[in-house]
């Protein structure tokens, strides 16, 4: 019985124009390049990549804040993207953003009440009432009680942890269908990154949410989503459950990025790894042919240098963006 | 007191004076690390890692309230030295140190064959400049960089060979202790397997001992032979990482070990509940009290290091 699609992108593109002096156009950078996908109700989902490689303007795509240059998304059957490249404001209630850095985030001259109660008056709640009721509600929801303890407080007398439950609290307050996390742990220590994780996980269970997840810690996503994308030079390049990717690897960069993670193990020390050389792809400059064939040591001549890679689907759910996968 | 060739801090303490008090950034570390092995020192942040660091390099703000102790080096205690010893004989020279983001620590107007030999020129005045550009290059090498690189300025390097440039540069003049903090974190995942890979080969071909601060653990496993769990200030277990990273004992470093997550193996994730102690006025007695399970009446007095055995020592009521 699988849920229903929440949001589903086709072909999306986000490029950003690059001038010199103000006149002559040098080419586009290719942030997102062509990414389709479909989010389920009540899924999370990790898009998975190093810096650079479009994970966030792709989140910051699908929160609406950058226009897409192409390509169409829908949500809850809805199309998203009128003639003018714009959201409706309708999608801006369903949908919450979670911050990287919490302490920059936050108004630093607005206490927890003012900041949490900044969207409400944005979409028309007004009654103080509700706002009070909500405000409450949310802050027992993200575990910062007791409440009036908490709501007087200024960004900078809060823990990173507590700054980063504020955070969430507000991408929560207007109760949105859609979370989209960008990095929500990466500025956080590791004992008070679990603590969040946790928190997100068991807010998306308890009350049925969708939430992307974007990091570059492939370490974290088996605790926290059901299905991985990895992206790679603006194009997503392997997606799968996240024990399909981890025990099925099929691409080569995700294989890489899986060899180059450790867990804590005293046995690493005498353990050297195998790891492509060379950088990821200029996206203003994209390689022809698959995006990672630079780097690739399985790639074919006049195949991968020249063609992009459709999408293959060797097992049901697992599609993989490589010519490797042509045979099957 | 000392056997030759290795590192030993006995009652290492650096405190700062801020306007709201005294910051016990460094408490009473004593430790001793065997020549050629690598320490990782892991912890959350503000937990004294980078002070612990600069008190042994001796690279100290201006705000110190009290630096006391004693730093062994090749036998020598090193923190009786006067400033300017220090800097003509131990700093490059016995220690070199790559700061936290030292990728962007690079003189943006200097080629960077000219930066990375300079310590080797002003350490010993016999050395020619062609002289020391072979020895660059050399090094270059070791660590991956293009030779060619040695003409480039820093801004037409990536990140990841920025940071291969500037540990070359602590290698050159060939230190004993070369001292590491979060030499990886700003870099990516790739790179950062990469460098780890440079680093490892470095320390299997030669005989440099390394100190590495990092808060992520998993990285630290891929070099460390002995590991120090820092808290509050303080080193609250001390041990060889075959038994750390397997068998943690100190009651904070058990809960620090079991919230690093893992990518092939299902495992229960605990975080840490409360928060660490302010360093200005810290609690008498054992620091991670407050938020133990085991805590019981005689945390309330300051915990002895003890010596378990093997190599391992623990600040813990529990093991005493």
């Amino acid at each position: 019985m699988e849920q229903e699609i929440l949001l589903s992108a086709k072909n999306l593109r986000t490029w950003f124009e690059l001038r010199r002096m103000v006149f002559a156009r040098i080419g586009f950078v290719r942030a997102v390049d062509g990414v389709s996908f479909e989010l389920r109700r009540g899924e999370a989902i990790a898009i998975v990549g190093e810096s650079g490689c479009g994970k966030s303007t792709l989140a910051r795509t699908i929160l609406g804040l950058h226009p897409p240059t192409d390509g169409e998304m829908t949500f809850a059957g809805e199309p998203l993207i009128a003639r003018n490249r714009r959201v409706p404001r309708w999608y801006r209630r369903e949908v919450g953003y979670i911050q990287q850095d919490p302490y920059g985030a936050l108004l630093p001259f607005m206490n927890v009440r003012r900041i949490l109660c900044e969207p409400l008056i944005v979409h028309g709640i007004k009654d103080p009432r509700e706002q009070d009721q909500r405000i409450r509600a949310v802050l027992e929801a993200v575990k910062l009680t007791p409440v009036e303890e908490y709501q007087d407080k200024f960004p900078h007398m809060l823990s990173g942890g507590q700054q980063q439950r504020v955070v969430i609290a507000r991408a929560k307050i207007l109760n949105p269908q859609l979370l989209v996390a960008d990095e929500p742990v990466s500025m956080l220590d590791a004992s008070v990154r679990v603590e969040i994780l946790q928190l997100l996980r068991a807010l998306q269970q308890t009350h049925g949410l969708s939430v992307i997840y974007i990091t570059h810690d492939l370490s974290t996503v088996r605790h926290f989503a059901e299905r991985i994308m990895v992206m790679y030079g603006g194009k997503i390049i392997e997606q799968a459950k996240v024990a399909d990717l981890i025990d099925d690897t099929r691409h080569p960069y995700t294989k890489a990025l899986l060899t180059a993670i450790s867990d804590p193990d005293p046995a690493n020390t005498e353990k050297f790894k195998t790891i492509p050389a060379g950088e990821p792809p200029s996206l203003l400059h994209p390689p022809p042919g698959c995006r990672f064939h630079p780097r690739c040591d399985h790639r074919i001549e006049g195949l991968c240098d020249v063609d992009e890679p459709p999408e293959f689907e060797p097992t049901p759910g697992h599609r993989v963006a490589c010519w490797l996968e042509r045979a099957s | 007191m000392t056997d030759n060739g290795s590192l030993q801090l006995r009652n290492l303490r650096l405190y700062f004076r801020t306007s709201a008090g005294v910051v016990q950034a460094v408490d009473d570390v004593s430790l001793t690390l065997p020549r050629g092995d690598t320490l990782a020192v892991v912890g959350e942040s503000g937990c004294g890692k980078t002070s612990l660091a600069r008190a042994v390099l001796r690279l100290l703000p201006r705000n110190v309230h009290t630096y006391s102790g004693q730093v062994w080096l090749n036998g020598v205690n090193v923190m009786e030295l006067s400033d300017e010893r220090f800097r003509e004989r131990i700093r490059w020279a016995e220690m070199a140190f790559v700061s936290q983001a030292a990728m962007n620590s690079l003189n943006p107007v200097m080629r960077v064959g000219d930066q990375v030999i300079e310590p080797v020129l002003l350490q010993d005045k016999k050395v020619s400049r062609e002289q020391a550009l072979g020895q660059a290059r050399e090094t270059f090498r070791q660590v991956g960089v293009p030779s060619d690189f040695l003409t480039r300025y820093a801004f037409e390097l990536s990140g990841g060979m920025r940071q291969r440039v500037v540990i070359a540069m602590a290698l050159l003049t060939r230190p004993d202790l070369v001292v590491l903090d979060e030499p990886t974190s700003a870099l990516d995942v790739l790179t950062q397997a990469n460098i780890m890979n440079v680093l490892k080969r470095i320390k299997h071909e030669h005989d440099t001992s390394f100190i590495l601060i990092t808060h992520d653990i998993a990285i630290s496993s891929e070099l460390a032979d002995w590991v120090g769990v820092m808290y509050a200030g303080q080193l609250v277990e001390f041990a060889p990482s075959r038994h750390l990273y397997l068998d943690p004992l100190q009651p904070y470093s058990k809960r620090l070990m079991a919230s690093v997550p893992s990518l092939r193996k299902d495992k229960k994730l605990e975080f840490i509940s409360g928060q660490p102690p302010s360093l200005i006025n810290p609690p008498t007695g054992c620091r991670f009290s407050a938020r133990c399970e085991s805590s019981h009446d005689r945390c309330a007095a300051e915990p002895p290091f003890v010596d378990v055995g093997d190599g391992r020592l623990v600040k813990c009521w529990l093991f005493a």
